[in-house]
C-alpha cells in the first residue's frame, strides 16, 4: 500500500475565490455569512448565508463554456484548476489517461430545473432551456474537470448530503493508496442559493435567523454555505520523485450509517467512523490533537457529535481541539467536507488550528475545546474531519503533518 | 385535533386535549409535519422558537387561536 499525500488545494467560498483568502480568512475568524442577495427577503423566513460574492464567470471562463456550465460545475472546475497548479503536475499521455476524478455533490444544478418548471408550470410556457439535463446532473462537475484537463480514468460522483465530498475524498484516497489510480483530482462543489431549495430548508427548520454558532448554548441552527474546494492526492514517493512539497498525509478514511433516524443523528454511527478512520490510518487516538468537527449548530448535530467525540477518545478527550469551520463558511452541503477537508491539511502544515467563530457561551452538553473566535497555534500531529449527513451517512477523513 | 390525527395516522378519539406530544410518540420529524399542516389549514405563520415550547394538545390549540385571532383582528375585512 502506498503513502498518500495531498499536493494541491482550491477553494471557493464565502471566505473568498482562492485558497489563500480562504485561509486567511479562517484563521482571522472572519465569517462569511451575510445577508443573502438578490433573493425577494419577504419570501423566506431567514434571512442570512455564507454566498460566494464577487464571483463573475467570465473571468475564469470562456462564454461558450459558460453556457455548459450551472454554477456548481464551475466552482468545480475552478477549484480542480487551483488544486492541479498548486500541485504544479506535469502532465503525461499515461497520467491523464490513469488519473480519477471523485466529487461530491448533494443538489447538483437544480436551480436551473427550478428555473424550468417555473416557466412549465407558472408562466405556461411549452419548453425548457435545451441544455437543462446536462446543467443539473450533479456529476457535471466531475465530466467538467475530466474534459477541462483531458483526465481519462475514473470518475464519478458521490451524492451523500452533507457527507458527499468526504465520501468523494476518502474515495479518491483509498483509490491512490491502492494503486487503483496513480492520482487524483477529488472534492466537491455546491450552489445552493436558489429560492425552491432556501423554502425546503426552512421548512426543515433548521436554519438559524441569527448566525451559526456551533457549540455554543446561543446557537440557533444553521446557515447555508456555497462554494467548492478540491485535492490533488498522489502516492508519496511520486511527488517526491517529481519535486513536489506534500502539504499533509492522508491516512485514513471511516464510513459507517447510523441505520437509525432520516434526521436524527446518533452518535454511536459517528463514533464507529471517527474510531474506522483511526484505525485505518494506523494511527493511535492520543496521536491526533485536532478535530475539524461536522459542527453544523443545530441542536441535534452538536450534542451528538459532542458525545460521539468523547465516546471514541475517552479521556484524550479533554486533550483535544475541536472546531466547526462552518461558523465562517456555513454548510456549504456537498461542498463541506472538501473545504474542511482543506482546512485540516492547511492547519498540519502551518501549526495554526482554525477557531469556531461567533462563539458566546459554552454549551454544558458540549464539553469540548472548541477554539473559541481565536485561531491557536498548535502544531497537531494528526487530525479528523468529520461529515454526518441527513439519513445518518457518516463519513470521517484523518490527517497526518508532513514531516 | 382532525390535524394531528391525519397527520399521524391515528384514531382521532386517542388525541385528547391533554394528550402530550410525547405520549403521542411523535419525534421531531411529525412535529415539522404539524406544524406544516397546521400553517396550511389555518393559513397561520407559526415561528421556531414559540412551536418549540408547545408540548401538549392543548398549548398547541391555544396557540394556534391566538394566531388565528391576530391574523383575524389585523385583517377585519375579511
Amino acid at each position: 500500500m502506498r503513502r498518500v499525500v495531498v499536493t494541491g488545494t482550491g477553494a471557493i467560498s464565502a471566505l473568498g475565490n482562492n485558497v489563500a483568502d480562504f485561509w486567511r480568512a479562517l484563521l482571522a475568524g472572519v465569517s462569511g455569512i451575510r445577508k443573502i442577495q438578490g433573493m425577494d427577503q419577504w419570501q423566506i423566513r431567514f434571512q442570512n448565508g455564507a454566498e460566494v460574492l464577487d464571483y463573475v464567470a467570465e473571468d475564469h471562463f470562456e462564454t461558450p463554456q459558460i453556457g455548459f456550465m450551472d454554477r456548481f460545475a464551475q466552482f468545480a472546475v475552478l477549484t480542480a484548476r487551483e488544486a492541479i497548479a498548486q500541485a504544479g503536475i506535469e502532465w503525461t499521455q499515461s497520467l491523464r489517461e490513469t488519473t480519477a476524478v471523485i466529487t461530491g455533490c448533494c443538489l447538483g444544478g437544480r436551480s436551473i430545473e427550478e428555473t424550468g418548471y417555473y416557466e412549465l408550470f407558472h408562466n405556461g410556457r411549452s419548453r425548457v432551456h435545451p441544455l437543462t439535463i446536462p446543467l443539473s446532473m450533479s456529476n457535471a462537475g466531475a465530466s467538467h474537470i475530466s474534459m477541462q484537463f483531458g483526465l481519462e480514468g475514473p470518475a464519478y460522483t458521490i451524492s451523500t448530503a452533507c457527507a458527499s465530498s468526504t465520501h468523494a475524498i476518502g474515495q479518491a484516497f483509498w483509490m491512490v493508496r491502492s494503486g487503483a489510480a496513480p492520482m487524483a483530482i477529488a472534492g466537491g462543489s455546491e450552489a445552493p442559493f436558489f429560492l425552491g431549495n432556501l423554502k425546503a430548508w426552512e421548512a426543515l427548520r433548521v436554519i438559524s435567523k441569527d448566525t451559526c454558532r456551533p457549540f455554543s448554548a446561543e446557537r440557533s441552527g444553521m446557515i447555508l454555505g456555497e462554494g467548492g474546494a478540491m485535492l490533488v492526492l498522489e502516492p508519496l514517493e511520486t511527488a517526491l520523485a517529481r519535486g513536489a512539497r506534500p502539504i499533509a498525509e492522508i491516512v485514513g478514511f471511516g464510513m459507517s450509517a447510523d441505520a437509525s433516524h432520516i434526521t436524527q443523528p446518533a452518535s454511536t454511527g459517528a463514533s464507529r467512523a471517527m474510531r474506522l478512520a483511526i484505525k485505518d490510518s494506523g494511527l493511535a487516538p492520543e496521536q491526533f490533537g485536532y478535530i475539524n468537527a461536522h459542527g453544523t449548530a443545530t441542536e441535534a448535530n452538536d450534542r451528538t457529535e459532542a458525545a460521539a467525540i468523547r465516546c471514541t477518545f475517552n479521556e484524550h478527550t479533554d486533550q483535544l481541539a475541536v472546531s466547526s469551520t462552518k461558523s465562517m463558511h456555513g454548510h456549504a452541503l456537498g461542498a463541506a467536507g472538501a473545504l474542511e477537508a482543506v482546512a485540516c491539511v492547511l492547519s498540519l502544515r502551518d501549526g495554526m488550528l482554525p477557531p469556531t467563530a461567533n462563539f458566546l457561551s459554552p454549551d454544558p452538553a458540549c464539553d469540548l475545546d472548541v477554539i473559541p473566535n481565536q485561531a491557536r497555534a498548535c502544531a497537531v500531529e494528526a487530525c479528523l474531519s468529520n461529515s454526518f449527513a441527513f439519513g445518518g451517512l457518516n463519513a470521517v477523513l484523518a490527517f497526518k503533518a508532513f514531516a | 385535533m382532525k390535524v394531528i390525527a391525519t397527520s399521524k395516522r391515528i384514531p382521532i378519539e386517542s388525541v385528547q386535549p391533554d394528550s402530550s406530544f410525547e405520549s403521542l410518540g411523535m419525534d421531531s420529524l411529525d412535529r415539522l409535519n404539524i406544524l406544516f399542516d397546521l400553517e396550511s389549514e389555518f393559513d397561520i405563520e407559526i415561528n421556531d422558537e414559540d412551536a418549540k415550547q408547545v408540548t401538549s394538545i392543548r398549548e398547541m390549540i391555544e396557540g394556534v387561536t391566538h394566531l388565528v385571532q391576530a391574523k383575524n383582528s389585523a385583517s377585519p375585512g375579511e
